[in-house]
């Protein structure tokens, strides 16, 4: 099948500042993308590009056949784009706006359905300007489907909402997902990522860092486990020479360990044969967070000096 | 659905929304009437013009109607598209396959209509409580003159949100550039006899062609003028077509940051 979107080696500046500084990637239809990043690391600039909303600098990209650049009518019928920030007219109601909006597209849906798909059933003939934030973000989804759009743009779309709103606005795109909908979306939150996404990429200034499947992404899959404790006070630390990298340090111990089963047991059977507790006791793998502030954080404080340690794991990650 | 018909269906949707809003669209009627009523008591009986002695409650019929037609497109153009362009309502549209010109059509179209019924409203109110008369065998070039007005002062008030930087500054930039016009037009206080330099200056401009225009469709030959002023509709659709042209090259569909 034909990749929805194919970017290649995009760059985007703005006079002296590059904002995007090679950026790769390729979305399958029916896929559900996601660009995660910190504020200002490009992802806005990325995606209003896609959307035929700002030129590129240079890069070669194709959007379900066309080149957003061109500003092609078809493309614009075939898209959905939910902004970072945008406005709804606040006089007209929440039927009223869809239906407005179903008038632009060639094949539009009928507008009960899509006000279903976003929940919004109770506020039908409510006025924008009465609903709530997480309303008003859901009608925003809701204009964006109104034309049927087989690629759908996502910037921030539950950014500032409230726990609750969050789930149900995740519940949402899963319905779109299953819609068939060939979704890219950014967001900087990782469980965001994590629970929307089929793959990741990690941007941070202005290139991608990692990319991969939510589970794999970063290495997180071959990753050491982390197991860490305490030693109770006046208690003797184990030896360090008991299990391969073993940390001790003012009582506390870090391991960092591949083999986390053989691991654990020398050090249970240790603490039980000294009588000693393991205050404490945990047992992590990285998470997506940590992955991402490695990503992230480390790049920033390397300031490209270096190759961050991390990023080299990532796959599709392009260097000037 | 033909483009023409997207165009007509927006036309639709921005009257909708303006009447959605009765605070705005009452002020947008009462405004002018207010002013016609302070300067028919200010100025009294009958007012010296340019054109000789005129009932001052005639005389402000189709100058209050200038205005109101100025404010009904130039200034209320420019200050909601300039909110409507900071609230993220354009960039919006703009993602849509909906052709930039049908948005802008609707809005014009709207501007125009709202501009005739502004008029007829004044005239009505001049009737009842003034006793003025509707030039009727004027209509014709009286509402050419309204409707070409209206178009030529819409496209400027698109052309102008492209200097205007923000919505907050919308006011004071559309009042800057159209409040001293209207004096130097005499839209306000009738203009004397004689060409002052403010008045050589005012003709390079469409205020003074439009308010002119009106007059002399809505007097015709009670100030020995003819009803159609060809020379002033032609300044005023130049003008119309320059803004047009600006706004074409210039406009803006997103906030500047």
């Amino acid at each position: 099948m034909a990749a929805a979107i194919t970017v290649r080696d995009l760059h985007k500046s703005y006079g002296e500042l590059e904002a995007v500084r090679g950026i790769s990637f390729e979305i399958e239809q029916g896929e559900v993308f996601a660009l995660l990043g910190p504020n200002g690391a490009g992802k806005t600039t990325t995606v209003e590009i896609l959307e035929g909303f700002r030129d590129r600098t240079s890069g070669e990209i194709d959007v379900l056949g066309h080149d957003p650049r061109t500003r092609d009518r078809d493309l614009r019928a075939r898209i959905g784009v939910v902004l970072q920030s945008t406005g709804i007219d606040p006089y007209l109601t929440v039927a009223e706006s869809i239906e407005m909006y179903r008038g632009y597209y060639p094949n539009p849906r009928p507008v009960d359905e899509v006000i279903e798909v976003v929940g919004l059933e109770q506020k039908r003939d409510t006025r924008v300007l009465k609903l709530s934030g997480g309303q008003q973000r859901r009608l925003d989804v809701a204009m964006a489907l109104a034309g049927d759009p087989e690629l759908l743009f996502l910037d921030e779309p539950t950014t500032g909402f409230d726990p609750g709103a969050r789930r149900n606005a995740w519940t949402m795109i899963r319905n779109l997902q299953t819609l068939g909908k060939t979704i890219l979306l950014t967001t900087h939150y990782m469980d965001e990522a994590q629970a929307l996404a089929h793959r990741v990429a990690i941007i941070a200034r202005g290139e991608i860092v990692a990319e991969g499947a939510p589970g794999t992404l970063g290495g997180r899959d071959v990753a050491a486990t982390v197991v860490r404790f305490l030693v109770p006070v006046g208690a003797e630390p184990p030896p360090e020479r008991l299990v391969d990298g073993l940390e001790v340090r003012d009582g506390a111990v870090t391991l960092r360990t591949t083999a986390p089963t053989t691991a654990l047991h020398r050090l249970t059977g240790w603490a039980i044969d000294h009588g000693v507790q393991l205050d404490g006791l945990s047992v992590t793998r990285p998470s997506l967070e940590d992955v991402y502030l490695e990503l992230t954080g480390a790049s920033e404080s390397n300031d490209g000096e270096d190759e961050p340690v991390a990023a080299g794991r990532g796959r599709g990650r392009r260097r000037r | 659905m033909s483009d023409l018909a997207l165009g007509f269906r927006q036309v639709r949707w921005t009257n909708r929304a303006f009447w959605r809003n009765p605070a705005s669209a009452f002020f947008t009627f009462a405004f002018p009437l207010m002013f016609l009523v302070i300067f028919t008591a200010i100025f009294g009986g009958t007012t010296n013009t340019a054109f000789g002695e005129i009932s001052t409650s005639d005389y402000y019929i189709p100058a209050i109607g200038t205005f109101s037609i100025i404010t009904a497109t130039y200034t209320n153009l420019a200050i909601s598209i300039t909110f409507l362009r900071d609230a993220g309502i354009l960039k919006r549209i703009r993602g849509t396959p909906l052709p930039a010109w049908a948005y802008m059509f609707g809005r014009i179209v709207h501007a125009i209509l709202v501009s005739l019924l502004l008029v007829a409203i004044v005239i009505v109110f001049g009737v009842v409580f003034y006793g003025v008369r509707v030039p009727t065998d004027r209509l014709l070039p009286f509402i050419v003159t309204i409707i070409v007005g209206a178009a030529c002062f819409s496209a400027l008030g698109l052309a102008v949100t492209s200097i205007v930087p923000n919505a907050d500054a919308a006011p004071a930039v559309v009042n800057a550039t159209i409040l001293p016009l209207l004096f130097l037009s005499g839209v306000f206080i009738p203009l004397q006899p004689g060409n002052p330099w403010y008045v050589l200056l005012a003709k390079f401009f469409p205020v003074y062609h439009f308010a002119h225009a009106m007059l002399a469709a809505y007097f015709g030959a009670q100030i020995r003028e003819a009803a159609w002023q060809w020379r002033d509709l032609l300044v005023i659709a130049i003008w119309g077509l320059f803004g047009a042209l600006v706004a074409v090259r210039r406009f803006r569909w997103e906030a500047s940051r």
